[in-house]
């Protein structure tokens, strides 16, 4: 085509145009630069989402579904484009594999009500892991109670690696579901996820992914992963709140009665019986998040439009930079070093609880979140009652990763 | 490196006092002989203060004591508390918990609580200390919560109390 076939050349990931798509980046926190290191409690958003809600708000906003007039057809359409994008980012066989939910914790209880009923009987086993955040623990402790099924616990291993033989020494006949993180929101761990597929479907078991981080970090190929559930929240991959996705294989969904009942559901409804749709209408009974799941479209469209793979590295980068310079700050210990790690870093520092650090760091311009993550049984496992937690996402930078350490030796002035 | 000056709002949050006692809090244990005991939680930060106290047929806290986990401001709080409660009537106690309450929420500055409750400016004046929160609308639960056990504690409440209400 070109008499000049050169090759092509990568660029080196831009952060600095990335960041300039985050206006609240550019805003100051108690007349500091803001440095925003909690991503993945909740991730900022490109103008290009913000200006998609405010599109449809403005200028396209109707009820889906339902009016046979030109704005209603327009907003369903722009939903299930939002639907074809999800499924395109995650490499789904079908749309109808991809249920719109309002976040991933409510994707998680409706495999637990919907799956779980009807498929785990009392004395089944469902296998978790230690490191689970609480909306993986307990929609399977509601179904514990409700069927009598049986929670086995998968444990971690002190530096946050999980090995495979745990699993398999789990995993049995009486095995029905393994629901683990795909990386764990406190330690980073990136868990074998495929191997401990293997062994889930070995035994004749499905497996459940919660993939709120792991979909942030990593790229999802879901015919590769090898699960039979995966669900993750639109507000953590740079898309607005309220809109989370299940993926499911279709012969579960299928198989699977509602979750809840409702408008847009049903297929028909007399008195005496209602059908239901076919999935994922089943599914998304009553008016659903519109705007949310169109935002997620914007924020996929976005992902798309950078370099993911550059953006993994550089994740990468500011991850071993991170755990680098922590190290370096007196009485700092690292809470999470397993070889596989996402850009997520949790630590401890001796003499400061870390409320007293995020407080600290706060007026210092650095959001950290400090706590417990919802992962209390971890952090018992762990032996510590909180930790700080930094994370990073596409628009981090290493001057980010040395304000923070600045800030604990700042904070170590006050609170030491 | 630009090193910028000491954050006013932080200096009067973490005043000597508070970091004195958060590092060597006072009555850190429970008390043996308690006629009553209740536990608080922070749910929102899993931060754990059990109060115990021993309190005489005429209605005096003759001991008073805690055990927890949290951050300064909550072991802090629970140490302070312990010392200015060691000995007062329970009437002494809940008009303690509301003044200190009023002082965190800013409702009320130091002077103002001292002129209210007047047997107990010097241990008001110390608990004002506290009064640092009002600046950090988060942290206004840590300071608060050994008071909310220890008013359950009072009120024969033996469960968990909790910051959210």
């Amino acid at each position: 085509m070109t008499s000049h076939p050169a090759k092509k050349i990568v660029p080196a990931f831009d952060v600095t145009k990335v960041r300039a798509d985050f206006p609240i980046l550019s805003r100051t926190v108690h007349g500091k630069p803001l440095v925003f290191l909690d991503s993945a409690a909740s991730a900022q958003k490109p103008r290009q989402v913000i200006d998609a809600i405010t599109q449809v708000y403005s200028d396209e906003y109707a009820n889906v579904h339902r009016g046979a007039y030109y704005l209603s057809e327009t907003a369903t359409a722009n939903y299930e484009a939002a639907r074809e994008k999800v499924r395109g980012f995650i490499n789904a066989k079908s749309v109808s594999e991809i249920v719109f939910t309002k976040g991933a914790t409510e994707a998680i209880n409706l495999v637990a009500a919907a799956y779980g009923r009807a498929f785990i009987k009392a004395g089944d086993e469902v296998v978790i892991t230690t490191l689970e955040h609480h909306s993986n623990i307990v929609p399977w402790q509601l179904l514990r109670d409700a069927t009598g099924c049986v929670l086995r616990i998968v444990p971690v291993n002190p530096d946050g690696s999980v090995d495979v033989a745990e699993f398999a020494k789990v995993i049995g006949p009486k095995t029905k579901l393994v629901a683990i993180a795909h990386v764990s929101n406190v330690l980073g761990t990136v868990l074998p996820v495929r191997e401990i597929a293997e062994l889930a479907h070995a035994a004749g078991a499905k497996i459940m992914l919660d993939g709120c981080q792991g979909i942030v970090h990593r790229h999802v190929d879901i015919q590769n992963l090898g699960c039979d559930f995966y669900v993750f929240s639109g507000h953590k991959l740079y898309g607005p709140t309220g809109i989370g996705v299940l993926w499911a294989r279709a012969e579960l969904l299928d198989a699977m009665p509602p979750y809840q009942g409702g408008g847009d559901m049903i297929d028909t409804v007399t008195f005496a019986k209602t059908t239901w749709a076919p999935a994922p209408a089943k599914f998304e009974a009553g008016t659903p998040p519109i705007v949310q799941a169109i935002g997620l479209g914007a924020a996929i469209d976005y992902l798309n439009s950078i370099d993911r793979m550059a953006a993994a590295d550089h994740e990468d980068g500011l991850l071993r930079y991170a755990m680098t310079r922590l190290a370096q700050v007196p009485g700092v210990r690292l809470i999470g070093t397993a070889p596989h790690k996402a850009a997520v870093q949790s630590f401890v520092m001796d003499g400061a609880h870390p409320h007293d650090l995020a407080t600290v760091l706060d007026r210092h311009g650095v959001c950290v979140r400090a706590g417990h993550h919802c992962a209390q049984p971890l952090m018992e496992v762990l032996g510590v009652t909180a930790t700080t937690r930094a994370s990073f996402g596409i628009y981090n930078t290493m001057e980010e990763v040395d304000a923070l350490a600045h800030a604990l030796i700042r904070a170590q002035e006050v609170l030491l | 490196m630009n090193v910028a000056p000491l954050n006013d709002d932080l200096r009067s949050l973490y005043q000597e006092v508070i970091l004195d006692h958060a590092k060597h809090p006072r009555n850190a244990r429970l008390v043996e002989q308690h006629t009553c005991k209740a536990q608080g939680n922070n749910p929102m930060c899993g931060d754990r203060v059990t109060v115990t106290a021993q309190v005489s047929d005429d209605g005096r806290l003759q001991d008073v004591g805690f055990e927890g986990k949290g951050c300064a401001i909550s072991i802090a709080s629970a140490s302070m508390m312990t010392e200015a409660l060691n000995g007062q009537t329970v009437a002494a106690a809940r008009q303690l918990f509301d003044t200190v309450h009023d002082l965190c929420t800013g409702k009320i500055d130091a002077e103002a609580a001292k002129a209210k409750i007047p047997d107990a400016s010097d241990s008001v004046d110390k608990l004002a200390s506290l009064s640092g929160v009002r600046q950090f609308p988060v942290r206004v639960k840590c300071a608060t919560l050994p008071w909310h056990a220890l008013m359950s504690c009072l009120d024969g409440k033996g469960q968990m109390t909790t910051t959210e209400k």
